[in-house]
């Protein structure tokens, strides 16, 4: 075993060990959430994951990014197996280890990388467009404001990595099909290069020594890069490519017009009735003080913080990509308010990660006086949506930010009071004459008998 | 005086009858003056057919749904179980309501609370009279007529219900037209969570404003809805372009009665 399997295998333990510290991490700030059932109708998942997250189904109401998103997402995944074959090459110190594949009756091997070759080209095609649409055309939704800063660092940062990528592979390729052709050494004739071969050229009157220098260069460049990439994914936006599947997997089936129901509220609301036919578990209703027994004071009601949000929320504030569909679509934001449902993705995973720092400081979260609502997220914007749900139809992960408005909402209504003036008034409406305006209930069959 | 048959289930209750289907009004179809004239409209495709429905009249009260979608869920709680308790002393079954908030809410949000029932929207019951030959809308004063229609969200979106206005729309041979936003796309008319019973936030434009200028571009006769929440935007954005004399904001309801 040489030197370079050693640095090989150190590269790999320390890559795939960061990354997993990481992904711990994340899994843990995503435990942060409350409890929410969603692992039931197992089949209905697996059939919403295949369709939405492997299958992009809702990406083609937009075709020209999906079919672009589609090559960087196939290329991503199939050229894996090319990665997969650098992995083997850089333990064993074997040369493109996967040709053993090339048959006498059929070269399986060289249609393999030929076909990686091809769609590498779109994959870097892809981003270049993705490039262009966010830094030069200015498609919209990829530049406005809450991008500014990190986000829109952190996007271009990814597509100009995934191009360089794709370029050392290129190069590489390129210069082992000049070394093929000198029939050096350790360069046995393998693999059909339809995209690099028009780099060859370029790589003409360079002595084999050169050559091989920029071969192993750029395999170095490319599976360091990968390593790289690796723990950049985690730290980015970009990690939707891998929790976009556990995140459509755990989806709300429901229909998008049922809100979550509040059992801490039903059973305070039954106790003021006074009837309370189904006490829930290790709960007694008492009939002399009218009250719920046997039990722990009842959560907050709402959320102020990612703490009172349930895992899946938080989950979907990792998987969130910013692509900003959600707010494209948003009613409010279209007109000119403030809410952006993105931001509140967001807002909701900086909040997320300010509160892990705060515990990997600390060991356990100690108040840092600070709160989703409030610190992140403003009154204006949360009073400003009208729960039309189109935020919620546009995401191509199922990602459902008004749960997340709704929430606080609740809190901001049900233990600060503070709903807008104009909406205290029509609560005191409803309570006093079950309807929002200020009509009496006597006359509410009157229409039958006007004209 | 009108000359609309209607019974509460009161009425039935003490004749020992028992009614096919529940009519709920919803709080806008009772009080507000346009939606009164769309509820009307329901009973008068309902006595055409003679199907025996009734209301609750005055032991009808407020789903919750503007208080559960502003987070006061308290109150819609209180609100769900009251009624709940009324629909369930009268064993109701099956339910038909003039506004989709209604119709969500009691779908969607009651049988959590106990309140199990077969819940429909009027568009769909209009639609279903329409397809089993009960009732007939072909040849009116629509035929011919280009006629848009706004989804509703808690409809669309939020229940999946686009084509049994639209069928209604077709049964009239009028020419139907859908917006570019519409659909799973629609735009919000800007009533919608609460925001019915509260002055918008500080923007650029009114929603209702947005979603009426799209709907103009198509140059319709009718901008059709079906909700009382969306008739009132609609109609006040129609009118802030001054296109009250050219297009009408109609319900789906009142399309399908027109002839009758």
């Amino acid at each position: 075993m040489g030197i370079s399997n050693i640095i090989f295998i150190l590269l790999l333990i320390a890559g795939s060990g960061l990354f997993i510290f990481n992904a711990k991490k994340i899994r843990r700030n995503i435990l942060l959430g409350k409890e929410v059932e969603r692992k039931d109708r197992k089949s209905e998942r697996w059939k919403i994951m295949i369709l939405v997250a492997l299958g992009q189904k809702k990406m083609f109401s937009r075709p020209i990014p999906a079919i672009l998103h589609l090559f960087v997402y196939v290329g991503f995944v199939l050229i894996n197996i090319e990665v997969l074959e650098m992995f083997i090459d850089g333990i064993f110190g074997t040369h493109r280890f996967l040709s053993i594949l090339n048959f006498e009756f059929f070269y399986f091997y060289n249609f393999l990388i030929g076909f990686f070759e091809m769609l590498a080209f779109l994959v870097t095609f892809g981003c270049a467009v993705f490039f262009i649409r966010r830094n030069i055309i200015h498609v919209k939704r990829l530049v406005m404001k809450e991008l500014n800063g990190w986000p829109r660092m952190d996007a271009n940062l990814i597509l100009c990595s995934e191009i360089i990528l794709m370029s050392a592979l290129f190069l590489m390729n390129a210069a082992d099909q000049t070394l093929q052709q000198m029939h050096s050494e350790h360069y046995f004739a393998a693999g059909s290069f339809p995209v690099s071969q028009f780099i060859v050229p370029l790589l003409s009157g360079l002595q084999e020594h050169s050559l091989m220098m920029i071969e192993r260069f750029c395999w170095w460049f490319h599976i360091i890069g990968i390593f790289g990439f690796l723990n950049y994914i985690i730290i980015s936006k970009h990690f939707h490519i891998v929790l976009a599947f556990p995140n459509v997997f755990y989806s709300n089936l429901n229909s998008k017009g049922q809100f979550s129901n509040l059992q801490s509220v039903t059973n305070e609301v039954q106790a003021m009735l006074g009837a309370h036919p189904n006490p829930p578990e290790g709960r007694e209703f008492s009939p002399s003080s009218g009250e719920l027994e046997g039990a722990s004071p009842p959560n907050r009601f709402g959320a102020k913080d990612v703490f009172d949000l349930s895992w899946k929320q938080l989950l979907e504030a990792y998987t969130c990509t910013e692509c900003g569909r959600c707010t494209s679509s948003c009613p409010a934001n279209q007109t000119g308010k403030l809410l952006s449902p993105r931001k509140i993705m967001m807002s909701t995973r900086d909040r997320v990660e300010e509160v892990g720092r705060n515990i990997d400081k600390n060991k356990k979260f100690s108040d840092d006086g600070k709160s989703l609502f409030g610190n992140y997220i403003s009154a204006e914007e949360l009073w400003a949506c009208t729960s039309c749900n189109a935020c919620v139809q546009e995401c191509p992960v199922n990602i459902d930010p008004l749960s997340i408005i709704i929430d606080i909402r609740r809190f901001l209504v049900m233990e600060q009071s503070a709903a807008p003036q104009a909406l205290n008034m029509t609560f005191t409406n409803i309570e006093n004459n079950g309807a929002p305006w200020q009509y009496s209930p006597a006359d509410r069959l009157n229409w039958a008998s006007e004209n | 005086m009108s000359d609309l048959k209607v019974k509460t289930m009161a009425e039935y209750a003490a004749s020992g009858e028992t009614p096919e289907i529940l009519f709920w009004v919803g709080c806008a179809g009772s009080f507000d003056d346009r939606a009164k004239k769309i509820t009307r409209a329901i009973v008068k495709i309902l006595n055409h057919v003679g199907m025996k429905f009734a209301v609750l009249g005055t032991e009808e009260s407020c789903t919750g749904d503007p208080a559960k979608r502003a987070g006061n869920e308290f109150l819609f709680q209180m609100q769900a179980m009251n009624n709940i308790t009324v629909l369930n002393n009268y064993s109701v079954k099956k339910i038909v309501t003039g506004c989709p908030h209604c119709y969500n809410t009691l779908k969607n949000e009651y049988p959590g609370l106990g309140g199990n029932y077969e819940v429909i929207h009027h568009t769909q019951l209009v639609q279903q009279l329409i397809d089993a030959g009960k009732l007939k809308v072909k040849g009116g004063s629509f035929s011919g007529k280009k006629i848009t229609y706004h989804d509703a969200c808690y409809l669309g979106r939020a229940n999946d219900v686009y084509e049994a206005p639209r069928s209604v729309i077709q049964n009239l041979d009028a020419n139907l037209d859908d917006m570019k936003r519409s659909r799973e796309n629609g735009f919000c008319c800007g009533a919608g969570g609460a925001q019915m019973f509260k002055e918008p936030e500080k923007g650029t434009k009114d929603v209702n404003i947005e979603r009426t200028e799209e709907a103009l571009t198509l140059k319709p006769d009718v901008i059709a809805t079906a909700c009382p929440f969306c008739m009132t935007m609609m109609t006040d954005g129609v009118k802030h372009f001054n296109k009250e004399k050219d297009v009408k904001v109609m319900d789906i309801a009142e399309l399908a009665a027109n002839n009758l």
